[in-house]
C-alpha cells in the first residue's frame, strides 16, 4: 500500500470539552522512513502529541474522536485495525517514550519487572526476558545492573529513569520509536546525554525515530526532517537546516525569531551602592546542605541571573531571602537591613519592597479569586499604599502596564492562557511597588514565543521603574539575552559569577563550560560545532 | 487555541450548575425529591399536624392504594388509624432537623479544628489529633446509648451526640487538605505579600478546601439519617409521641406479617432520602473534579 | 519499622487510656446498678451488701483506681449479670462478631474490587452505571429495615431461612447478607474512584503503549496503585463492624459483642462494657498495624 515505514494521511482529531469542540488535529499528513528522525515541532496545544497518541491508540474516546484519516504501517491501516491487532503492534513494532518518566513508570513495580513485561506481554518467557533486561539496562548506561534491576523507579535520578524508559521501548527492537518530549524536564547536560543515546541506538537498530518537541534546539541536534505544527495544522515541512535557514511560513519565522540566545549581551552597570548584599548565606536541612556560603550583590536596576541545574539550590536561595524558609547562617542586607534576622514587624514593611514571581502561574494564582481580587489583595494587606476608592483604577492601570485589557479584571485565572496568567502574576508583584523582584523560573513553563513576550515586558518594566531582578533560571540562552550579571550554582555552592559577557564568552570553570556546551542552539550548524566542543570536554574529563 | 486568544466568558455560575445538574438525570431527580422533603420538613407539621395525629379506630391498619379516601390515606393507615402519608411528611421534620443539626455542627467544629491543626504548631496539632483518635475509637452507637441513657433523648441531645461522633471525619479531611494546600504556590505568593495567617487560612485555604468538605457533608447527611433511624428503631432515639421515620419502622414491626405497609413506607422514605443525598454527592464529586467535569458539561459541536 | 510500631503503640495507648477513663466515668453516670438488680422491696441491708460486694460503696475516684489496679493484673472484674469474669463474656461475644466481620468483609472485598475495577475501566458505560447505582443504593440502605423486610420475605413468607441463632450455615446467610450491603456500596465507590484515577495515570498509558492486555492493565498495573485508599476504607468498615454490628445482632439474635455492649449499658454491667471496649479497641489497633504493614508491602515508596 505505502512505500513508507509509517504514513499518516489526513488525520483529524476532535476533543469535546466544556468550551465546545476543539479541533486538536486537522488534516495532518506525514511519513517516516527507516533510520530516519522526523521531528514534529510545535508549541503547547499545537496537536503534536495528539497525532502521536493516535498512532499508538492512546486517545481516550470520548472525549476524543478521530474524525478522519488513515495511519498506514506495514500494510495495515491502524485506525481500522482491531484492538488486538493494535496491541500486538504496540511495543513490539512501534514503541513510545514520554516526557516525565517518573509518572510514566509504574511506581509500585521494580524497573526490571517493567522491562520484562514488555517482552512477556509479547510472548517471551520470563527467564529469557530477565537476561535480556540485564543486557538492556547495561546498554542504556545504568550502573550496577545486577542490583538496580530490582530497584523501584523512585530510587533513580530523572535522567536514569528516561534511560529505563528507553530500555523498555527498545526491548523488542521496534521498527519505530516515538519520543514525546523525551528531554523536556531534564537538565541540559542530561538532555544532551539522552539525545546522544537515542541517536546511537537508532544507528544500531535502524529504527525510525518520531520525535515530538517544542524545542528548536533539540530539532537542530537530532532531526533529519521537521514537521512544524500550529493550532492542529501542519504549517511547514522540510529538512532541519532548510527550516532554520529559509523558513517560509510566518509562524515558523516567528518561532525561530523568538528563540533566545542570539541577541546583544548587556553591558555591566556602573558600580553603585548595592540594593541587596548577600554574605555567606547557608541553608541546611538536617545533614543536607541545600545552600552554602552564597555571597553576591544586586545593584539597583540590575538583573542578576542565578543559573544552575536541578538540585543546585537556586530556588532554596530565593525562598530563604523571602523568609519562606529560615536561613541556617549568613546575612542578606537589603538597603542595610538584614532580611534573615529582622523582626516580623519590620519584615512586613519590607515585603512591599521585595516581591516574587513564581514558575507556574497556574499554581501561583488562587483559582477561586478574580483577577481584581488577586491584584487588589496587595492593597488589602498593605492598606497604606492606596485608599479604597482608588483601587479599581489602580488595578486597571497595572493590568494595562502588563499588556492586559483592564476590562478583564472580573474574570478568573482559568479563563486566561499561560502567558496571560504570568502577566497577572507580574501585575500582582508590581502592585506593591517593589524595588526588587525575584523571578523563580518565571518563564520556564511558557512556550518560546510567549517567553520572549514576557521577557520583553520584564525588560520594559525595568527600564520604566528602575526595578532590580534576581532571575533564577536553568535556561542559559534566555539568561544570556536578559541578565547583566550571572551567578552559576552547583550543588548548593556558587562556582562562578561575573558579567554576562564574561560568563558566556570566557567561562573560567569547567562546570560553566559544560553547561554552555550542553545548551542547544536552534541553528543546526552551530549545534554541530557545540557537539564537537562537548566531545572535547568529555575527552578531557 | 492560540495563546493570545481569551477563552470566552463563562455563563453565570447558577446557570452552569443547573445545566450540569440537568445533564445527570439521577442527580436532578434527587435534587427535586430533596426539595420536596425539605418542604415537608419545614411546613409538614404546620399543615398536617392535626391530620397526622388524629386517631381513627375504624381506619386501623387501613391498606394502601385505597383512592376513595382522602389523599393522605393513600399509603394506608397505622395501628391507630392515623394516615401514614401525613405522618411520614410530619416526621420529616424531626429526622431532617437532627441530621441537619448534626451535620452542620460537626462540619463547623471539625473544619475549624482541622484548620487549626493543619496551620499551627506541632503541639496543638498533636493534641487535637489525639482527641480525634479517642472519639474515633469510641464505638459511636455505644456513646449514643450511654449519653441518651443519661440525658433525655431530645432532638437537641441527639444532635450533640451525633455531631460529636462525626467531628473526626471533617477534622481529618480538612487537616489533610490544609497540609496539602498550604504548600501550594498561591499560598506562598500571599505569604510573600505579607498576608497574615488568618487571611491565608480564610481567604486562600478555606475556599479551596470547602467543596471537598461539602461533598463529604452531603454523604454524611445520608449517614446521619441512617444512624438516627437506627437509634429510633432500637428505642433509644426520639421517644413517642414525637415521630421520626426510624420510630415508625420500629412501631410497624409488630404488624409486619399482617400490615407490611406500616414499616415499609417510612423505610422507603429513608431509602429515597439517603439515596438522593448519595446521588447528589456523587454528582458533586464529578462536578467539582476538573478531570471528570467534562462528563457533565454540554457538548457543543458548533464551531466557535 | 520498629520505631514506627513503637510510636503507633504509644499513640494508641494514649487514646485507649482516654477511652477507658471516658467510658468508666460516663457509665457511672447512668446510675447505680443496685436498683436494677435487686427487687424494689429489697432491704437497705441487702442493698449495702450488694454495693460492698461490687465495690460500689467507695468514692468513684477510689473505684477508678481499684479498677486500674486490677487491670494491671489483667483482671477485668466480674460481670454482675452473668456471674462470671467479664472478659469471658466479652471474648465469647467478640469471637462471634469477629467471625461475622471476617466472612462479611471477605465477601465484600472480593465483590467490590472486582466489580469496581471493571466499572472504572469503562467509565460511563452501561456496566458502570448499573454498578454505580447499586453501590449508591447499598450505601443508602437502612440495614434495620432491610433486615426486617428480609425476615418477612425469607423466613415468614417463604420459610427458607431461620430467623435467629447461629447453628447452621443457613443461620448465617441473612446476617451476612444484611451486613454486606452498606460496606459493599461504600467500598465499591472508593474502588471505582481510585481505579478511575489509576487508569487515567501516565503509567497506564505506558502499559498501553507497551501492548499489555487489558486484564493485566486493570488488575496488575492499576489495581495495586489503587489499593491504598481501598485498604483504608476496608479497614474503616471492618472497624465499624467490630465496634458492634448492633442492629444485625439484635434483629437476628446473634450473640455478638455489639449486642452485649448495648445490653450491658442498659443493665449497668460496667465491667463488661469496659472489657468489651478494650478488647475491640485492641483488635482494631492490631488491624490498623496490619494495614500499615500492607501499605508498605504494596507500595515500595512507603517505608517506616
Amino acid at each position: 500500500m505505502s512505500e513508507h515505514l509509517l504514513e499518516v494521511r489526513d488525520l483529524s482529531v476532535d476533543f469535546h470539552t466544556a468550551q465546545g469542540t476543539v479541533h486538536a488535529v486537522r488534516n495532518v499528513s506525514f511519513h517516516l522512513d527507516p533510520g530516519e528522525t522526523l521531528a514534529i515541532l510545535g508549541e503547547s496545544g499545537s496537536g503534536k502529541s495528539v497525532s502521536a497518541s493516535a498512532i499508538m491508540d492512546l486517545i481516550d474516546i470520548p472525549p476524543g474522536e478521530i474524525t478522519s484519516g488513515e495511519v498506514h504501517f506495514d500494510g495495515l491501516n491502524l485506525l481500522q485495525a482491531s484492538h488486538e491487532e493494535r496491541r500486538l503492534i504496540n511495543g513490539n513494532r512501534i514503541a513510545m517514550i514520554f516526557q516525565d518518566p517518573l509518572s510514566h513508570l509504574n511506581p509500585v513495580y521494580s524497573v526490571g519487572w517493567q522491562i520484562e513485561e514488555m517482552m512477556t506481554a509479547h510472548g517471551m518467557a520470563r527467564e529469557q526476558a530477565r537476561a535480556r533486561t540485564l543486557e538492556l539496562l547495561q546498554r542504556v548506561g545504568i550502573p550496577e545492573v545486577e542490583t538496580k534491576i530490582d530497584a523501584y523507579p523512585h530510587q533513580f535520578s530523572g535522567g536514569q529513569r528516561q534511560r529505563i524508559m528507553i530500555a523498555i521501548a527498545l526491548a523488542l527492537k521496534p521498527d519505530i520509536l516515538i519520543a514525546d518530549e523525551p528531554t523536556t524536564a531534564l537538565d541540559v547536560t542530561v538532555q544532551a546525554q539522552i539525545l546522544a543515546l537515542l541517536e546511537e541506538l537508532q544507528k544500531e537498530t535502524g529504527m525510525g525515530l518520531l520525535l515530538i518537541t517544542h524545542d528548536l534546539g533539540v530539532v537542530a541536534e537530532v532531526a533529519d526532517r521537521v514537521v512544524v505544527m500550529n493550532a492542529g495544522e501542519i504549517v511547514e515541512t522540510g529538512t532541519a537546516s532548510q527550516i532554520y535557514a529559509n523558513a517560509a511560513h510566518p509562524y515558523t519565522k516567528k518561532l525561530i525569531a523568538a528563540v533566545p540566545g542570539t541577541g546583544e549581551m548587556a553591558q555591566p552597570l556602573e558600580a553603585t551602592k548595592p540594593l541587596l548584599e548577600v554574605n555567606g548565606l547557608a541553608k541546611h536541612y538536617g545533614d543536607f546542605v541545600a545552600v552554602e556560603g552564597a555571597s553576591f550583590t544586586v545593584l539597583p536596576g540590575e538583573t542578576v541571573a542565578i543559573v544552575g541545574e536541578s538540585g543546585s539550590g537556586k530556588s532554596t536561595l530565593a525562598k530563604t531571602l523571602l523568609r519562606l524558609e529560615e536561613a541556617t547562617s549568613g546575612e542578606a542586607l537589603y538597603m542595610g537591613r538584614d532580611l534573615v534576622t529582622i523582626s516580623p514587624r519590620e519584615l512586613f514593611d519590607l515585603r512591599r519592597e521585595v516581591q516574587m514571581i513564581f514558575q507556574d502561574p497556574t499554581q501561583s494564582l488562587n483559582p477561586r479569586m478574580s483577577v481584581y481580587d488577586i491584584i487588589a489583595e496587595a492593597f488589602v494587606i498593605h492598606p497604606e499604599i492606596l485608599p479604597k476608592a482608588k483601587r479599581r483604577e489602580r488595578v486597571a492601570e497595572l493590568l494595562s502596564h502588563v499588556g492586559l485589557e483592564p476590562g478583564l479584571m472580573q474574570r478568573y485565572p482559568h479563563q486566561f492562557s499561560g502567558g496571560q496568567r504570568q502577566r497577572i502574576a507580574i501585575a500582582r508583584a508590581l502592585a506593591l511597588e517593589p524595588k526588587l523582584i525575584i523571578c523563580d523560573e518565571a518563564v520556564s513553563a511558557l512556550d518560546v514565543s510567549i517567553q520572549a513576550q514576557v521577557i520583553e515586558l520584564l525588560a520594559g518594566l525595568q527600564a520604566e521603574f528602575g526595578l532590580s531582578y534576581m532571575f533564577i533560571a536553568h535556561d542559559l540562552p534566555l539568561v544570556r539575552d536578559f541578565a547583566h550579571r550571572v551567578v552559576v550554582m552547583q550543588a548548593g555552592r556558587i562556582v562562578e559569577q561575573g558579567p554576562v559577557a564574561q560568563i558566556f564568552d570566557a567561562p573560567q570553570q569547567d562546570y560553566t563550560r559544560k553547561l554552555i556546551a550542553a545548551s542547544l542552539s536552534p541553528d543546526p550548524e552551530i549545534q554541530a560545532e557545540r557537539r564537537q566542543a562537548r566531545a572535547q570536554i568529555e575527552g578531557v574529563a | 487555541m492560540s495563546e493570545a486568544e481569551i477563552i470566552p466568558d463563562t455563563p453565570h455560575p447558577v446557570r452552569t450548575t443547573f445545566g450540569m445538574l440537568w445533564r445527570d438525570k439521577f442527580a436532578f431527580c434527587a435534587a427535586i425529591f430533596l426539595c420536596f422533603i425539605i418542604f415537608c420538613a419545614i411546613f409538614g407539621p404546620w399543615l398536617l399536624e392535626d391530620v397526622a395525629t388524629k386517631q381513627n379506630l375504624r381506619g386501623r391498619n387501613a391498606p394502601p392504594f385505597d383512592f376513595s379516601r382522602p389523599w393522605y390515606f393513600w399509603l394506608g393507615g397505622d395501628a391507630l388509624g392515623r394516615p401514614l402519608l401525613a405522618r411520614i411528611m410530619v416526621a420529616a421534620q424531626n429526622t431532617m432537623m437532627v441530621a441537619a443539626g448534626a451535620v452542620v455542627c460537626s462540619l463547623a467544629i471539625g473544619t475549624t479544628l482541622g484548620l487549626i491543626a493543619g496551620y499551627t504548631s506541632k503541639l496543638g496539632s498533636q493534641v487535637i489529633m489525639r482527641l480525634a483518635d479517642v472519639i474515633m475509637s469510641f464505638p459511636s452507637l455505644l456513646l449514643a446509648v450511654i449519653v441518651l441513657y443519661v440525658l433525655p433523648p431530645s432532638v437537641f441531645n441527639l444532635v450533640i451526640v451525633l455531631a460529636i461522633t462525626r467531628i473526626p471525619i471533617y477534622l481529618r479531611t480538612s487537616r489533610a487538605e490544609v497540609l496539602e494546600v498550604r504548600e501550594r504556590m498561591f499560598v506562598q505568593a500571599a505569604q510573600v505579600m505579607g498576608a497574615s495567617s488568618n487571611r491565608i487560612i480564610f481567604r486562600h485555604i478555606l475556599p479551596v478546601v470547602l467543596p471537598t468538605l461539602v461533598t463529604i457533608a452531603t454523604l454524611d447527611f445520608a449517614l446521619v439519617v441512617l444512624v438516627e433511624s437506627s437509634l429510633s428503631f432500637l428505642g433509644i432515639g426520639i421517644q413517642p409521641p414525637e415521630i421520626t421515620w426510624g420510630l415508625m419502622v420500629s412501631q410497624g414491626r409488630a404488624y409486619l406479617t399482617t400490615a407490611w405497609w406500616l414499616s415499609f413506607w417510612p423505610g422507603l422514605a429513608i431509602i429515597l432520602t439517603t439515596l438522593s443525598l448519595n446521588l447528589l454527592a456523587n454528582w458533586m464529586r464529578t462536578a467539582l473534579d476538573p478531570v471528570q467535569r467534562w462528563r457533565l458539561e454540554s457538548r457543543k459541536t458548533s464551531d466557535e | 519499622m520498629r520505631s514506627f510500631l513503637g510510636k503507633r503503640a504509644i499513640a494508641s495507648a494514649i487514646s485507649l487510656i482516654g477511652l477507658v477513663v471516658l467510658v468508666f466515668f460516663m457509665t457511672r453516670l447512668t446510675g447505680d446498678p443496685t436498683d436494677l438488680f435487686l427487687p424494689e422491696n429489697a432491704t437497705q441491708e441487702a442493698r449495702d451488701n450488694f454495693r460492698r460486694l461490687n465495690g460500689l460503696d467507695k468514692p468513684i475516684i477510689v473505684q477508678f483506681f481499684n479498677y486500674v489496679g486490677d487491670l494491671l493484673r489483667f483482671d477485668f472484674g466480674d460481670s454482675v449479670r452473668r456471674n462470671e469474669p467479664a472478659i469471658d463474656s466479652v471474648m465469647r461475644g467478640f469471637f462471634w462478631t469477629l467471625q461475622l466481620a471476617a466472612v462479611t468483609m471477605l465477601l465484600v472485598t472480593v465483590a467490590a474490587i472486582t466489580i469496581g475495577s471493571l466499572a472504572a475501566f469503562h467509565v460511563g458505560g452501561v456496566f458502570d452505571r448499573i454498578a454505580t447505582f447499586f453501590s449508591l443504593m447499598g450505601a443508602s440502605a437502612p440495614d434495620f429495615w432491610i433486615a426486617i423486610v428480609a425476615i418477612v420475605v425469607f423466613s415468614v413468607g417463604l420459610g427458607w431461612l431461620p430467623t435467629s441463632g447461629t447453628g447452621t450455615v443457613w443461620h448465617w446467610i441473612m446476617p451476612v447478607a444484611v451486613l454486606f450491603i452498606r460496606p459493599f456500596g461504600l467500598i465499591l465507590q472508593v474502588v471505582r474512584g481510585a481505579m478511575i484515577t489509576a487508569l487515567n495515570s501516565a503509567y497506564v498509558k505506558t502499559a498501553r503503549a507497551k501492548g499489555v492486555k487489558n486484564r493485566p492493565i486493570i488488575f496488575v498495573h492499576a489495581l495495586r496503585n489503587a489499593m491504598l485508599p481501598i485498604i483504608t476504607v476496608i479497614g474503616d468498615q471492618t472497624t465499624a463492624i467490630l465496634n458492634g454490628a448492633v442492629i444485625v445482632e439484635t434483629i437476628f439474635g446473634f450473640p455478638g459483642v455489639g449486642k452485649l455492649m448495648i445490653d450491658s449499658v442498659l443493665q449497668r454491667d460496667f465491667n463488661v462494657i469496659l472489657a468489651a471496649v478494650m478488647v475491640t479497641a485492641f483488635a482494631i489497633f492490631l488491624m490498623n498495624v496490619l494495614i500499615d504493614v500492607l501499605y508498605a508491602v504494596l507500595d515500595p515508596r512507603i517505608r517506616y
